[in-house]
């Protein structure tokens, strides 16, 4: 790989049916680019989580993935409502999603958490009342 | 242990991807929180809940887990089966329900994995 290669998703708003694709889609151009299993798992979890989490607090948003020679960037931005205590959203079983999100299978606290133990390095910008940008790294 | 056996232990029904059932299975998850299945990665591991969408699909293909196993004889919907075929995991759907899948399984050697 001489050049960066760069990609771009649209998360649909409130489609949770929908949510996921963009990370299986960059799970087949990883397989396809021959990164390591161990690699792919931990870049497709902390999306997902991610991409989750966007359709779950956020109504959607964007998420570009820069891969170059020695890692995968995923930068995942959105203009909801922002995280009101960062540590608190950080903590294993907190969470402030709605009961009908837990009976879907999600909202169980452990989004961020995920996120944060799949990728190498993890920074959370957040504002209220304007949205929320995650930046992951995984190292190849 | 393979995605036959477990069809035979727990007298499963097949609803995709029969041609994946010669495949090992060496683990087991049993939640319907998908966020719990995502924090601990396992290795060609079962997934066994009572949820029924498609983002159990989707958490089953981000872990590359080998089959799920839908208990108390729920049958997802089409979106849910097409989206498993998509990804060649092959789903099954017993009457028995989580816990004694779960025994069945574990008596016959299928373990938790580790913690990672």
């Amino acid at each position: 790989m001489t050049d960066a290669i760069k990609l771009e998703y649209t998360v649909c708003n409130d489609d949770f049916t929908r949510a996921g694709e963009a990370s299986s889609d960059i799970k087949d151009k990883l397989k396809k680019m021959g990164v390591a299993p161990e690699i792919i798992r931990k870049v497709v979890i902390a999306m997902y989580e991610g991409e989750i989490n966007m359709v779950i607090h956020a109504n959607g948003g964007k998420i570009t993935v820069t891969i170059t020679t020695d890692k995968i960037t995923m930068v995942l931005s959105d203009k909801g409502p922002g995280i009101e205590n960062i540590e608190l959203a950080m903590q294993e079983g907190y969470s402030t999603a709605p009961d009908n999100i837990r009976s879907l299978g999600f909202g169980a606290g452990m989004g961020l958490p995920n996120m944060k133990k799949y990728s190498d390095y993890m920074d959370v910008q957040t504002q209220l009342g304007t949205g929320t940008t995650v930046t992951m790294q995984v190292n190849l | 242990m393979t995605v036959n056996d477990i069809k035979e232990l727990l007298n499963a029904n097949v609803l995709c991807c029969e041609d994946y059932l010669s495949n090992v299975v060496h683990t087991a998850c049993g939640s319907d929180m998908m966020s719990d299945v995502l924090a601990f990665v396992k290795d060609q591991s079962v997934l066994i809940t009572g949820l029924c969408n498609p983002q159990v699909i989707r958490t089953a293909e981000m872990m590359d887990i080998t089959c799920i196993v839908f208990v108390r004889g729920k049958i997802p919907d089409s979106t849910t089966i097409d989206l498993a075929i998509e990804r060649n995991i092959p789903v099954l759907s017993t009457s028995r329900k989580m816990f004694e899948a779960c025994g069945i399984l574990y008596s016959k050697g299928l373990s938790g994995g580790k913690e990672n």
